[in-house]
């Protein structure tokens, strides 16, 4: 699946884009998946609570399953308007 | 209803005086533009917005569809830029026309609440000292959605 970053999650983890090759069901257990990977990642994903996640394009939750989902988004809080 | 994402600047007149011609059957047209302002310390060189075009468009239509049908709106209009923007600028606008100024206030109130917390946008200050600073959210923000 194609996994985005975005603003501050972007920076910490040094790219706005990636295709990861994953057998994680939910969103949680991607997230524990990348936090193995690499110290980077870590420190993205340190507090969970300043991070949102969008699943193609939709946002959702951490417990969300990741079945037949092709895009995971990860940013902060959203500052439109 | 229109909705737009753009890293040009927009002419608010132009927009808004197009808007009233369109709707001028309407009877009440609300209008709200977003300006850049300096930072809370000052020193702000400039605004950097970052958003997640795949998401973006499809976020502004829902919002905006959602409040055409709530407050029965003739029309509704959303622009948000994105990209370097300065001290001054204009960030986005949103333009409301219904029957009544009720409806056209409230469905503009509503369209900004929802832009700010649900519309995919990052804003980054860029500081005179070189400092960069990702604005944050604000729980106000946040419970102000509750309202609807």
């Amino acid at each position: 699946m194609e996994v985005l970053y975005f603003a501050w999650v972007r920076e910490r983890i040094g790219l706005p884009r990636e295709r990861v090759e994953t057998s994680a069901t939910t969103v949680a257990d991607l997230v524990r998946e990348l936090c193995a990977r690499e110290d980077r990642y870590a420190a993205a994903f340190a507090d969970l609570s300043a991070v949102r996640v969008a699943l193609d394009q939709e946002l959702s939750d951490f417990d969300a399953p990741l079945q037949g989902v092709r895009e995971v988004a990860f940013f902060p809080p959203m500052t439109g308007g | 209803m229109r909705v737009a994402v753009q890293e040009e600047a927009f002419e608010l007149g132009a927009v808004a005086e197009d808007f009233a011609q369109a709707n001028n059957s309407a009877g009440a047209i609300v209008t709200f533009t977003g300006i850049v302002r300096d930072a809370p310390q000052g020193g702000l060189v400039a605004m950097e917005i970052e958003h997640y075009p795949g998401m973006t468009l499809k976020a502004l239509n829902e919002i905006a569809q959602t409040a055409m049908e709530r407050w029965s709106l003739a029309d509704a209009l959303v622009i948000h830029r994105y990209g370097r923007l300065a001290p001054g600028e204009q960030i986005m606008m949103v333009a409301t026309a219904a029957r009544h100024r009720k409806d056209a206030f409230e469905a503009a109130e509503y369209l900004m609440d929802y832009l700010k917390s649900r519309a995919p946008f990052w804003k980054k200050e860029i500081l005179n000292d070189g400092a960069t600073d990702w604005v944050a959210a604000r729980g106000a923000d946040e419970d102000a959605l509750n309202r609807w």
